[in-house]
């Protein structure tokens, strides 16, 4: 059956690459028919005004901003441990921007592998915990804070959330995060966040299956170029 | 005497470098009866000051849809894109601030972007990017990793696109291509193996031009899997995403 539609599928893109073809003949006609037409009369005035001259300012975008983090993240089952890592984000409007985040911690052992003094059951590789996210958020509380009476800087709390691939225990794993952040721009350029996120994935290394949710604590320092 | 003279002539060189170094700022004249300057870039941020017209304000950067300027008395605030408009160059000439515009997205010759969805059962996540060779035609090549309970496939291909009506903001596209898909089992699946085969795709889209340089996309694909077994496998694939063009 679905062979079929797949058949269907792909007669539908010949018929639409043949008129595509047959197409663009007309269009190239219709082109080179320059000047009027019959129908309409000739204008009766040619108005003689200058074309408004629009020139593009040549000013400073700084719509990216690029960072480190670090902190810490609490691995369910294996830890709390150092995070760090790196990010990057594109303001899109006031309201809204993207972030691509990349981020590294060590699991320690599980208790169970503690107390049992068995095997472990990870080797030191599988045990570095690695991810990459793409995220979208969203400045839902902008504002100004304010150091004694001389003192302003613009600040904004804003709510995350995206998807990426955690690379633990010897696989890559589809991972879901959401979380909220501070951002504290202490000049015009440069911006401390404050962040609390939770990175969610399925894992059966541990016998059944099952949902983890892993707390992650950062203090960044941001560039806006 | 000589040393005097010398101490002067490089004196003016420092002034004329800061002179200089000044007015490498973009400077526009206001036309507007005033521009508010806010306190930050954002609608919500206070208007604290004022540019009246006829000063000439200089344009220090721009973030997102606003412009920090300095007005006349040194005093610099922000100013929103829709007053930025409603000014001239110094030489009389109009200004024109707007980044990008739906007719600038489907001309842009470079698009790249980022999806996420279901790839038969397993979550997938995209990163693509795409050359542009008319409004309605562009190649696309794209790196997606599904990630499933017992395997984990890896897979790119190369596709072409035809968007229907790029005049439209939100528009409907038609796809295929043909790539490679390499799947491994996942360490705790014992006995499969990896394999890598053959793969192609045709499927449907729309595409919507949000603002700015942002567009966002949903689509629904047909994978045939040329597997190495007597018959071919068929997946079916939607997923959702934003991009950017440039």
């Amino acid at each position: 059956m679905e062979s079929r539609i797949l058949i269907l599928l792909l007669r539908g893109a010949v018929c639409v690459a043949a008129t595509g073809f047959l197409m663009s003949p007309v269009y190239a006609a219709d082109d080179d028919e320059s000047g009027y037409d019959d129908d309409v009369p000739a204008p009766v005035y040619d108005p003689e005004v200058d074309r408004r001259e629009i020139k593009p300012p040549d000013i400073d975008r700084e719509d990216f901003e690029v960072g480190i983090f670090g902190g810490f993240m609490s691995v369910e089952d294996w830890g709390v441990n150092p995070v760090y890592g790196v990010q990057l984000d594109y303001h899109i409007s006031e309201d809204f921007f993207m972030e691509a985040a990349v981020g590294r911690t060590t699991t320690e052992e599980t208790s169970f592998e503690i107390l049992s003094g068995g095997a472990p059951l990870l080797s030191d590789d599988e045990r570095e915990f690695t991810y990459g996210s793409v995220s979208f958020g969203w400045n839902v509380l902008p504002g100004e804070g304010f150091i004694g009476e001389g003192w302003s800087f613009s600040s904004g709390l804003y709510v995350i959330g995206g998807i990426g691939v955690t690379q633990f225990a010897g696989d890559d794993r589809f991972t879901a995060n959401w979380g909220f952040g501070y951002r504290f721009l202490a000049r015009d350029y440069l911006a401390v966040h404050a962040q609390m996120r939770d990175y969610m994935f399925d894992i059966d290394i541990l016998g059944s299956e099952k949902r983890t949710h892993n707390i992650m604590g950062t203090f960044a320092i941001t560039w806006f170029f | 005497m000589r040393k005097t003279m010398l101490l002067i002539s490089l004196l003016q060189m420092v002034i004329a470098g800061l002179a200089h170094a000044e007015s490498r700022y973009q400077e526009v004249v206001v036309i507007d009866p005033y521009l508010e300057m806010h306190t930050g870039p954002g609608r919500g941020y206070p208007v604290f000051n004022v540019a009246e017209r006829g000063d000439t304000v200089r344009i220090l950067k721009s973030r997102t849809e606003w412009y920090k300027i300095e007005n006349n008395r040194e005093i610099s605030g922000w100013v929103h894109i829709d007053q930025m408009e409603q000014t001239l160059f110094p030489d009389g000439g109009f200004t024109s601030f707007t980044d990008a515009t739906h007719a600038d997205s489907v001309e842009a010759n470079w698009e790249m972007g980022f999806m996420g969805g279901d790839f038969g059962g397993a979550d997938v996540i995209t990163g693509w990017g795409a050359y542009r060779f008319t409004p309605n035609l562009s190649a696309e090549l794209r790196l997606n990793a599904a990630l499933g309970s017992f395997f984990n496939s890896y897979y790119g291909t190369i596709n072409i696109v035809h968007l229907f009506f790029p005049e439209w903001r939100v528009s409907p596209y038609f796809q295929m291509g043909t790539g490679v898909i390499h799947t491994a089992p996942k360490t705790t699946l014992v006995g499969a193996e990896d394999r890598t085969d053959q793969l192609g795709v045709a499927g449907l889209g729309v595409r919507a031009y949000v603002s700015r340089r942002f567009v966002f996309r949903a689509e629904y694909n047909s994978y045939v899997v040329f597997t190495s077994r007597d018959d071919n496998e068929e997946v079916n694939e939607w997923k959702a995403g934003f991009s950017f063009f440039f």
